[in-house]
């Protein structure tokens, strides 16, 4: 269904584009100003992105509390696991105490280097854990004050770490079936990052 | 099989195993230092817990391929560590221990507490100490025991 829905979705989108105001930062690495048509396809390339923003697993670590989440269903981290000072654990019960640096498949445990929680003000829920709307993860995604300082270039690359990459080879949950992925592939996923930084990174209003 | 070079306890020690096997296994079977126990074998219960590069973890989920150069603390030796021997001397002294099973990694766990967190508050225990299971309920004493070490280490 989740599929489904995103196919239907970029055409919606489109036809709404035309009437969409928008916010575009302006950055170093991204254009001053942009055509309507480019504006309209970085819209367009931002609600893919939104739709794996919006994904449980990756809302998972971009939470608004003090601990992380896990599964499909959002379920506080078991163990009563806790954010820490840097997104990382506290002293005896780190991230990497159990997560490795790849996926334990013998004991399910999911892993990636530098498995952490994103700082809070990068998260992607609000304090009742509501996926926050498009709108609001663009302009947090976009602002360097917000985004751990990413530039558009930045973004790119922070797509391409291990840890977002994990999101699509995500292992097996504790029961043996594989753990759900995204609704778009990775290649996808990064196209539509390219699409939107190129246009200046435009968010819906 | 594959051989693999790890240091243990200050010690470097060779081991042919699967490169999947867990390092527990390794520890338990090939090494056969057998301090370090087997609970649940999925994360869930911490009685596996060594020092891995400094970072207590749960020895059952770490292939032994992904050890590499890291060196590892277990419980035979932690007594070689200033905090780690205060810490067994408080367990001793709060007489912490009924069955003893999921004593080595609890105390792995408190000697990482105390080493990053000197003065501990019974959240900051509660938070870090979350992971490490005791089907005894030692759980008061074990707080106990951690506070009477930060003292001593004061």
């Amino acid at each position: 269904m989740k599929r489904l829905g995103l196919v239907v979705f970029p055409s919606v989108l489109l036809l709404s584009v035309a009437s969409v105001k928008t916010t575009s930062r302006k950055q170093d690495s991204t254009p001053a100003r942009e055509s309507p048509s480019a504006t309209s396809g970085g819209l367009a390339a931002w609600q893919e992105i939104y739709s794996v923003m919006s994904y449980p697993r990756c809302i998972n670590c971009h939470t608004a509390s003090d601990y992380p989440q896990q599964g499909d269903d959002r379920h506080r981290h078991l163990f009563n696991v806790v954010r820490g000072p840097e997104g990382k654990g506290v002293p005896a019960l780190q991230c990497a105490t159990c997560h490795q640096s790849a996926n334990a498949d013998s004991a399910r445990v999911p892993g990636a280097p530098d498995w952490h929680l994103a700082p809070l003000s990068i998260k992607w829920q609000d304090a009742n854990d509501n996926i926050l709307p498009s709108v609001a993860v663009c302009k947090t995604v976009s602002d360097p004050k917000k985004n751990g300082g990413l530039d558009g270039a930045a973004l790119v690359k922070h797509h391409q770490t291990e840890l977002v990459k994990w999101a699509w080879k995500p292992g097996f949950r504790s029961d043996g079936t594989a753990r759900s992925v995204p609704p778009i592939n990775y290649e996808q996923f990064m196209a539509a990052t390219r699409t939107w930084v190129q246009a200046g990174m435009p968010c819906p209003e | 099989m594959q051989t693999f070079k790890l240091i243990v306890n200050g010690e470097q020690r060779e081991v042919s195993a699967d490169p999947s096997t867990p390092l527990l296994w390794v520890l338990r079977e090939d090494l056969k230092m057998t301090g370090t126990k087997y609970g649940c074998g999925i994360a869930s219960c911490g009685a596996c817990t060594v020092h891995l590069g400094g970072v207590p973890t749960r020895s059952c989920v770490v292939p032994v391929l992904l050890v590499g150069s890291r060196p590892i603390i277990t419980i035979e030796a932690i007594s070689n560590d200033p905090v780690g021997r205060v810490v067994q001397d408080a367990w001793v002294s709060e007489d912490v221990v009924q069955c003893g099973y999921c004593q080595s990694g609890q105390i792995m766990s408190a000697v990482a507490l105390l080493k990053a967190m000197p003065k501990p508050t019974d959240k900051d225990i509660e938070d870090s100490m979350g992971g490490n299971l005791c089907r005894c309920g030692t759980y008061v004493r074990i707080r106990q025991a951690i506070k009477t070490a930060a003292r001593q280490l004061g």
